[in-house]
């Protein structure tokens, strides 16, 4: 069955009739093209598709595309401004914190919801909170040590 | 003209990447990603039994479902090959391996769970599923062969009915009679069974594939998340589906993580690009994570017997190792090399034994295909050696490090000649470990476990020296042992008249940075800045040719193709600016981007040179062709040799059997590096799948076949608690048959952590007498012996 679903995704009013039983993150990668957002699994435990939904980080592959009616989306694509890297990406590339970047987004998304709960986090609560999120590329050390440096940098700024 | 500002982005600097920005700010272009103008979506019917006949398919409903567009069957594909194998092994006695045929889609039989029946294609992915679950097979169910040693019983039942047995090959390698003279005659034996441990590799990106043909040109497009999209072009290409190599492009774009999964031509690939010119609309099909457990080659698998006999002083005499090596229901690309080629040759490690034999029997049983999976091969070897030479030491009461200096080949041996057929160029295998001793603290272990033991904690040390081989060749010794491709890497060097420059390589990044550090030699080289560089991959249309990324060899086998091409653009550079200068080349220079003559005050900047190529009103055009475009392929004269010494510290919990890792220290010797910053990184990734392999990771068939450990709920990957920071140390012994001086860093991590975290817990266990316990080392398992043992 067709659903009319409408909300807001990075500052922008969007609307859209879909699918009652489409995921938010095929809403969000089909429908707006913002691909930013991976899938990673089928399980709900990789964390690539890390969204925030009014101001909480949440996988979007968890949620239905009609759950997220009137709410507030942030996704990957909103993180930066224009080319200049918020300084939580900065800390990623400075770090060297990726290196396929599949599981990136999803990563820069939870370390934000990580800071923004924590502001200055030490390893090893970063390596906890990070449960939700795989990497099979970095052994997490250099995604570790972004978090708390952009953290840092969050704070500083 | 000014001097220039030192560019900061050449060879060895840790230079920030060039591609993060893009994948930072979700801009990456994965697959899966793409989305063409009228795209299909296909979705697999997979088999649910281990073993089964197909007696008929009814796609009658699927097809009446909605948005359907076409369910095919292998009576679609009839006209086609089966998927190819890439190296051909021989048996000891001579005869060449057994080769059934892999079909695209079940022919009256299915070998595995997840072995595709059929495809269905619709206008979305939602009803593509709805639609596979009304296509009705109609199977007859069998009793699976699952354990390799059941397998070979001479009264098993066979994976593929026209083989007379399960055994693919039944390869040696070594002196056989000498080995066992040697064990004879041995003051002491030491003697191991093991399991090298089967995984999934699991790269965070879910293959997919995307199917494209133009109906206009009739050429086909297949974007696919592969490591190497020349290969793929040619293996489908050429033995799959008949399609010449001006009609068949093919794109590997942003691929996330490969780690060997993705070197092999899968069925998939052959499925979209059939099923787009069927339908006359491209056709995607994405892997559900569920589905790459299934599908996607896994690696290792080896049981393996190994003895190793030393004289009274601990001298290693001779290895003997016996290994069966799964090879899953059908081979994959490359199979049949990984536990011969790459694991038998590997078998001397770092050590002067004298005398090896090894005997390998692949063998088919009805789980998924086993191929490459980071390492191939030099893990398994390592693991074996390094397993055993540490029981050795228990064994003989000498301690694990002074055994293995005795045993070490000598930094003045090299070249050195290994009884399993590889020459090592060069190596120090004493830096490497000393390095490590010292930058872990060797000295004050004994108190460090003390302090542990306060705590209720066991504590234990593992170190393990490994060496791999990376850049596999020449092509020509390749061919002779099996390789059905060349094995050299292509590279080309455009300069643009306005002094940019483009790299089409044949090497494909897929995490490794190669837009990066490719960018680095270039820049080095031809003293421009990197924001001036493009790196170019994964593109058959773009790119001439390639051998793509796997075995540690893009730096070495791809870079070294650069650096020939980039030597050519500056011999032609200096041609150029002698005639522009109204000198000889010979006397010309050239550095830090300036063409001069020695002794003169006469320059030329390399971005004139380029624009006098392009724009050649004042140039030798009866001598020189115009235009600044080179390429070189390069063909490696010898394997690489990285090798290196790692340290692992770890406490077991005595109540609880949990391990954690305290410290971790790899010290490699890479040869010259290009940018420590992302071979730090590479060891970093390694060791967590190392680690992961050691601990956590393990696939699991039950007896019917059914993969237990089909999910990331079951599959356990280490996440970011479950390991400690790795440090990292180097030293150089620069390779000395390729230009760069570079060995490869992808893979090592991978290799040497496995039997230095596993020789830790056995160190830690001391007390217990334990003498091996087979990864994944759990807590469980520990916490068993442990307790088993009267604690
Ligand atoms: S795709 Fe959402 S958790 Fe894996
Ligand atoms: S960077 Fe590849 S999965 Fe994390």
């Amino acid at each position: 069955m067709s659903v009319n679903v409408s909300m807001t995704v990075n500052g922008k009013p969007v609307s859209a009739e879909v699918e009652d039983e489409m995921l938010l993150v095929n809403f969000l990668r089909d429908h707006l093209r913002l691909t930013g957002t991976h899938v990673g699994c089928d399980t709900s435990q990789c964390g690539a598709c890390t969204i925030h939904v009014d101001g909480v980080a949440v996988k979007s592959c968890t949620m239905l595309a009609v759950q997220a009616e009137g709410s507030n989306v942030a996704t990957i694509e909103g993180v930066s401004d224009g080319e200049t890297l918020h300084p939580m990406q900065q800390a990623f590339k400075d770090n060297h914190g990726l290196q396929c970047g599949f599981c990136t987004p999803g990563m820069v998304m939870s370390a934000l919801d990580i800071v923004k709960n924590n502001p200055s986090p030490t390893e090893q609560e970063v390596r906890e909170a990070l449960e939700g999120n795989l990497c099979r590329c970095t052994g997490y050390t250099n995604i570790v040590r972004s978090i708390i440096a952009g953290a840092k940098e969050m704070e500083a700024s | 003209m000014a001097a220039a500002e030192p560019l900061n982005t050449g060879i060895g600097e840790s230079v920030t990447r060039v591609e993060d920005s893009r994948f930072l700010r979700g801009h990456g272009n994965y697959v899966d990603d793409i989305i063409l103008p009228s795209q299909t979506y296909a979705v697999m019917v997979r088999s649910p039994y281990a073993r089964a006949t197909v007696n008929g398919i009814d796609t009658s409903a699927a097809m009446g479902s909605g948005g359907v567009l076409a369910v095919l069957t292998a009576d679609d594909f009839s006209a086609f090959g089966g998927l190819p194998c890439g190296w051909q092994v021989h048996s000891k006695n001579g005869d060449p391996m057994t080769e059934p045929k892999h079909p695209i889609l079940a022919e009256g039989a299915v070998r595995h769970v997840g072995d595709p029946v059929a495809v269905v294609i619709a206008e979305s992915k939602a009803e593509a599923r709805r639609a596979a679950a009304l296509v009705d097979v109609n199977y007859t169910e069998m009793s699976p062969l699952i354990d390799m040693q059941g397998a070979v019983a001479g009264s098993a039942e066979l994976v593929h009915s026209d083989t007379p047995s399960n055994v693919c090959f039944d390869w040696e390698l070594g002196d056989e009679a000498a080995t066992e003279a040697a064990i004879a005659g041995a003051a002491h034996v030491t003697r191991l069974e093991l399991v090298n441990n089967r995984l999934v590799p699991n790269a965070m990106e879910p293959r997919a594939a995307i199917g494209d043909y133009n109906t206009a040109n009739g050429e086909h497009t297949l974007y696919t998340t592969s490591q190497n999209p020349h290969v793929i072009r040619l293996l489908m290409g050429a033995f799959v589906l008949s399609l010449p190599e001006h009609k068949l492009r093919v794109i590997a774009p942003d691929v996330g993580g490969g780690f060997g999964s993705k070197i092999f031509h899968y069925a998939e690939e052959a499925i979209v690009t059939v099923a787009s010119k069927l339908i006359g609309r491209p056709v995607k099909w994405t892997a559900d994570r569920s589905e790459s457990f299934i599908s996607d080659a896994h690696g290792r698998d080896h049981l393996t017997t190994v003895e190793l006999a030393m004289d009274a002083n601990g001298k290693f005499l001779a290895l003997r190792a016996t290994t069966l090596a799964n090879m899953g229901a059908y081979l994959s690309t490359f199979a049949p090399s990984v536990p011969t080629y790459l694991h038998g040759t590997l078998l001397a490690g770092t050590y002067t034994t004298p005398a090896i034999y090894t005997n390998v029997k692949g063998v088919f049983t009805n789980t998924v295909a086993v191929d490459a999976y980071r390492g191939a091969g030099r893990p398994e070897a390592s693991y074996l050696l390094e397993r055993v030479v540490d029981l050795a030491a228990i064994e003989t009461g000498i301690d694990p490090v002074e055994l293995r200096r005795r045993n070490f080949i000598q930094p003045d041996a090299f070249p050195y000649d290994t009884p399993v057929a590889l020459t090592y160029d060069i190596g120090n295998y004493q830096a490497t470990l000393d390095m490590a001793l010292e930058k872990t603290d060797a000295a004050g272990f004994e108190g460090r476990k003390a302090a542990s033991a306060a705590r209720g904690k066991l504590r234990g040390r593992g170190i393990a020296c490994y060496i791999e081989a990376c850049g596999i060749a020449p092509s020509n010794i390749a061919g002779a042992l099996g390789a059905r491709a060349g094995l050299y890497e292509a590279a080309t060097v455009r300069v643009n008249p306005t002094g940019s420059v483009a790299v089409l390589t044949g090497s494909h990044s897929h995490g490794q940075g190669h837009e990066t550090t490719f960018a680095q030699v270039v820049s080095d080289t031809l003293g421009i800045p990197i924001e001036n560089v493009d790196i170019v991959h994964g593109d058959t249309g773009k790119i001439p040719f390639g051998m793509g990324t796997y075995g540690s060899r893009s730096i070495a086998v791809g870079g070294a193709a650069l650096a020939n091409a980039l030597d050519k653009i500056v011999l032609k550079g200096r041609q150029i600016a002698a005639h522009l200068m109204e000198a000889s080349a010979d006397d010309v220079v050239f550095k830090d981007g300036q063409f001069s003559i020695e002794g003169t005050d006469k320059s030329v900047g390399f971005g004139d040179v380029a624009l006098t190529a392009y724009v050649p009103h004042n140039f030798p055009l009866e001598t020189l062709e115009p235009g600044l475009e080179e390429t070189a392929f390069y063909d490696p004269k010898n394997f690489t040799y990285p090798s290196g010494a790692y340290v692992c510290e770890l406490e077991i919990d005595k109540e609880t059997g949990v391990i954690d890792i305290v410290d971790f220290h790899a010290s490699d010797d890479f040869g010259n590096i290009i940018n420590p910053m992302i071979v730090e990184g590479q060891v970093h990734g390694g060791v967590a799948q190392g680690v992961g392999q050691a601990l956590m990771e393990g696939a699991v068939y039950d007896d019917n076949g059914q993969l237990m450990t089909g999910s990331y709920m079951d599959y356990c990957m280490p996440r970011a608690d479950d390991l400690p920071n790795v440090t990292v140390s180097n030293h150089v012994t620069a390779c000395t048959h390729n230009p760069l001086g570079v060995k490869g860093c992808g893979e090592a991590g991978a290799i040497g952590s496995p039997p230095a975290v596993v020789n830790a817990v056995i160190n830690a266990l001391g007390d217990y007498g334990v003498k091996h316990i087979d990864m994944p080392v759990t807590a469980h398992k520990v916490w068993s012996i442990m307790n088993a043992n009267g604690n």
